[in-house]
């Protein structure tokens, strides 16, 4: 990681707030902006792709059953005729949304309550407490399962709020104990005689300091949404087949891996894709928010 | 130092150098360092933190870390320690050399009694029998003044105070006669009057064992009261050695000097300022390439960065290094090492208009028993009966031992709500009437300034944004914000450009000039200082110390000063307020106090402090106060010092007994007030 300090000129009068030297330090390091490169093209692919596919992803061909690649079927066929190309990136598009939007859910929900409840104590302590314990003890899945005849047929964006609000529990715990010791830091202390409101002091001092819990849960998040959304596809909520997800594509073709490879290979491999992308990202993230993440530069201009 | 080894050097230390690696390159923490100690001596080893001290302490006992890299001999009657393995290593330690850690409570095994590892410490040395082992333990407990001692023997660790600690770990220093007792900041962790009496020990034990003692300390008055010669260790160097009078008297060189001139004293408030040494002592990780005090040195010349300077001899008995030695003397003289400048001097009260103002504030803390339903079953007297006045552009002090209750009253001030019983009133306002927007309002007026300034800067937020932090709260524009904030930076001392940098990249002193400019952003009229001093290294205390009292001059503001330093105090304070155990015990105009102590504990804590000078502090009667802060869930009733008191036994009994059954009031006697039935002077 390069160093803040030579942005800063000798005579200068401006400064550079957090936002802005955490941006700088974010796209100074290399593997974050492949990152943020990678997802890019995910999305690109994903979304423009199907202009250029030669077949439509619920369109059958019956003359290519289980057809390697070749120039018709980019990625082959599947076994009733399919065209793999059209299937992953219908795939991917409902994945990467998914993937993310449930990430960023669950760890923003995990953030504010762990937050709040570690700094304000007390009441909102205990209820979310409780609340945390009811949600950690109730199968989470049943409970879909169960409500999900109320949603048939409804946006499968219900479906991400349904995900993310069962997979902040144990992530908003671990916010509420850092946050607990945080709280009797001096640095709080002094916002509190300075007369900050609670909502500031805990976005501006208390999140920042266990970002790097947040970014960690957000990258694992990711991947393991993408994966467990299959689940709940069995059970006849989620993403429905006909239709496909990453996720249902590599169930589907983890069993034949070894004898007809592209069946899976082509959705796992965008799965790895989207995941590095996303943990570049994060380390990016987590690095630029923690000023001690270069410990050779900041030792030598400790003057 | 390679004068030919003499009969009476102990240890000899030739070349030691110690290195550790570490992630950010390697420690340098002891460069080639040569040393001798002679039988039944004190030796001083004066630095601050990171300066090798206590690396070189350790390596004489053989306890550095598995990863430190040796090179040099240690030889301890012909013996080079170095050499030893660590069990061959075990025979000496403890027995031929004893050390006192600094920190007595994590020194001692909390699972067994004190009598039992002192026994232990017996049985490994010599040849004892159980008996004879807990006997001998129960006589050395009596030497180290531990009252009741075979009674005492029973206990466990928990259930000593610091103090009572430090003395078992004397007495288990002493067990088996050594010849050499390393004592490693043995007072640093103690209140000051708890120092005094541990100090005390410490001479005993010497005179019993005719022990050398090597007393390795950041504090010179310490030094001064105890020892006979004096090492001042800098960048893992001994840079000056010497007799303790020589050293003090007419420093060689320009750290010394400096360092000398910059701590306070309180037998003398001085009419100029601290000698403040610029920047922060080097890390032993990038440490310059000759003098490792050039960068700081006033006196530096483009000589001093060629090579490391060597000890030389300038005297038998004195020893230096510094390449301008032969200029020192004359640039001294001439004013340009460490001028004397004018100190400011507080305004004299140019308004009678009172900042602050404390009646009767008192703070419980309930005591809770029980797991499940948690009843009350009594109560922490932390604060019980403070009176405070602050007036406009002074500065007050509260002054007390640790646990007295003077961070409680800090921060319930600070609090601004209404208090458990009293009135607390900041610039004229009963706080307790505030409504919830002039309570924010107020909080302009009122800043705080914490001791640590490691803790009280967010690590994740810009020193920039720290600082614009009261501003943006308080609705400025951010054109505005940035303005102030570039004026603050240079108002305490700092750079334009250091307000994109993040704390952890700067030093102790500079945080803690932060954390001022932080807490001047808002204008305010009255600030808090909490210790502000206590957790930076000596030499850049004189600078933060100045500073304040610059601000002060220029901003008109009101200080409330919370400290246990009285050296400091008597520096910085126009007004005092002494507490004991919840109370105030006497308050008044600081040069009045001081002169004229009234109260007996005031008496006590002013005698009990060192002085950094030896011939003044060798001949000072000491007051030696009996045992430890009693505990603020149960306080002694009537006068809360009756039971450490040392005027009470010289008291006519029914005044005697008065101390016992009646509370004395705060009443005006001399020009200060003081809570004494029978005040002194």
């Amino acid at each position: 990681m390069t160093v803040v300090q030579t942005e800063v000129g000798e005579q200068t009068s401006e400064r550079l707030t957090r936002s802005a030297l955490i941006r700088l330090r974010f796209f100074r390091n290399r593997l974050a902006v492949a990152g943020v490169v990678i997802l890019a093209m995910m999305f690109l692919l994903a979304f423009v792709g199907p202009f250029f596919s030669k077949h439509r992803w619920d369109e059958l061909d019956f003359l290519a059953l289980l057809q390697p690649p070749s120039q018709e079927h980019w990625f082959g066929t599947s076994q009733i005729g399919g065209d793999v190309f059209a299937l992953t990136i219908r795939g991917l598009q409902k994945s990467l949304i998914i993937g993310l939007l449930v990430a960023v859910f669950s760890t923003g929900l995990a953030a504010i309550a762990g937050g709040f409840a570690g700094y304000l104590g007390g009441k909102v302590d205990r209820s979310v407490m409780w609340l945390i314990d009811a949600l950690l003890v109730l199968p989470s899945f049943l409970i879909i399962a169960v409500m999900s005849p109320l949603y048939r047929g409804r946006t499968w964006l219900v479906f991400v709020v349904l995900l993310a609000a069962f997979g902040w529990m144990v992530t908003a715990r671990i916010v509420r104990s850092a946050t607990m010791s945080l709280r009797e830091r001096d640095f709080v202390r002094a916002a509190q005689y300075m007369g900050v409101p609670v909502r500031k002091i805990v976005f501006r001092h208390l999140l920042p300091n266990v970002a790097s819990i947040l970014i960690i849960d957000a990258t694992l998040n990711v991947g393991a949404t993408i994966l467990s959304e299959t689940g709940l596809s069995y059970l006849g909520f989620g993403v429905q087949p006909p239709d496909v997800s990453l996720g249902s594509l590599i169930a589907e073709g983890t069993a034949s891996a070894l004898t007809y490879p592209w069946l899976f290979m082509f959705a796992g491999s965008a799965l790895i894709l989207t995941v590095l992308a996303v943990s570049f990202i994060g380390d990016g993230l987590r690095d630029a928010f923690d000023p001690g993440s270069n410990k050779s530069k900041k030792k030598s201009k400790a003057s | 130092m390679n004068t030919p080894s003499s009969a009476s050097n102990l240890i000899e230390i030739r070349n030691l150098s110690v290195t550790f690696p570490s992630e950010a390159g390697i420690v340098r923490a002891v460069r080639d360092v040569s040393l001798d100690i002679r039988a039944g001596e004190v030796l001083g080893i004066v630095g601050e933190s990171g300066s090798g001290k206590t690396v070189m302490s350790l390596s004489m006992i053989g306890l550095l870390a598995e990863s430190a890299s040796i090179t040099g001999s240690i030889s301890y009657n012909g013996v080079n320690l170095l050499e030893l393995n660590d069990n061959e290593m075990s025979k000496y330690r403890g027995k031929d050399i004893a050390m006192v850690f600094q920190d007595p409570l994590s020194a001692l095994n909390p699972v067994h009694t004190i009598g039992r590892q002192m026994a232990e410490a017996l049985h490994v040395h010599g040849d004892y029998s159980s008996e004879a082992a807990l006997r001998r333990a129960i006589e050395l407990l009596e030497i180290v003044g531990i009252p009741r001692p075979a009674e005492r023997a029973q206990s466990y660790p928990h259930e000593f105070s610091g103090g009572m600690r430090q003395r078992v770990m004397i007495a288990l220093a002493i067990a088996n006669q050594p010849k050499v007792i390393l004592a490693d900041e043995p007072t640093t962790a103690l209140d000051v009057t708890v120092q005094a009496q541990i100090l005390d020990v410490l001479k005993t034990a010497r005179d019993m064992t005719g022990a050398a003692v090597v007393l390795v300390t950041h504090d010179l008055g310490v030094v001064a009261g105890l020892a006979d010669r004096v090492a001042i260790m800098y960048g893992g160097k001994v840079v000056e050695i010497g007799n303790v009078n020589d050293v003090y008297s007419s420093p060689a060189m320009p750290y010394t000097i400096g360092l000398l001139r910059s701590i306070p004293r309180i037998d003398d408030a001085g009419s100029s300022r601290l000698a403040s040494i610029d920047g922060a002592p080097p890390s032993p990780v990038a440490l310059p390439p000759g003098c490792a005090f050039a960068p700081r040195c006033p006196a530096a010349a483009p000589e001093c960065d060629a090579s490391v300077p060597e000890l030389v001899s300038i005297t038998p008995s004195r020893m230096t290094a510094c390449v301008r030695q032969t200029d020192i003397a004359g640039l001294q003289s001439s004013g340009k090492l460490f001028a004397e400048i004018p100190r400011h001097v507080a305004l004299q009260s140019v308004t009678e208009g009172v900042a602050l103002e404390v009646r009767g504030l008192r703070k419980t803390f309930p005591l809770l028993k029980g797991s499940v339903l948690r009843r009350r079953v009594g109560s922490v007297f932390a604060v019980d009966g403070v009176d405070l006045t602050l007036r406009e552009g002074r500065s007050l002090a509260l002054v007390g031992e640790s646990g007295c209750g003077k961070t409680t009253t800090l921060l319930e001030i600070l609090n601004m709500v209404a208090p458990e019983a009293g009135t607390i009133t900041v610039l004229g306002r009963n706080v307790a009437e505030l409504s919830r927007k002039q309570r924010l309002e107020m909080r302009k007026d009122l800043q705080i300034v914490f001791q640590d300034p490691f803790a009280s800067l967010d690590p994740r937020l810009p020193i920039g944004d720290a600082i614009a932090e009261p501003l943006d709260n308080f609705g400025m524009p951010k054109v505005e914000q940035n303005q102030r904030v570039m004026e603050l930076l240079e108002l305490v001392g700092l750079q334009r450009d250091h307000a994109s940098r993040y704390p952890s990249e700067f030093s102790g002193g500079q945080r803690q000039r932060i954390a001022i400019a932080r807490s001047l952003a808002l204008n305010p009229k009255v600030i808090a200082l909490d210790e502000p001093v206590s957790a930076l290294d000596v030499s850049v205390r004189a600078g933060v110390l100045n500073l304040l009292a610059e601000l002060q001059e220029k901003l008109k503001l009101s200080y409330l000063f919370v400290s246990h330093d009285l050296a400091v105090v008597q520096h910085v304070a126009d007004d005092i307020a002494v507490m004991y155990l919840g109370g105030i015990v006497e308050s008044g105009p600081v040069d009045e106090v001081f002169a004229k102590p009234q109260h007996p504990y005031t008496q006590a804590l002013l005698s009990a402090v060192p002085i950094p000078d030896p011939k003044v502090e060798r001949v000072r009667k000491r007051i030696i106060l009996q045992g430890d802060l009693p505990s603020p869930a149960n306080p002694p009733a009537g006068c809360r010092f009756h039971t450490r008191c040392q005027v009470r036994a010289t008291l006519p009994a029914e005044v005697a007994a008065t101390c016992v059954s009646d509370r004395p009031e705060l009443v005006l006697r001399n020009a200060s007030l003081v809570a004494c039935h029978a005040p002194l002077n």
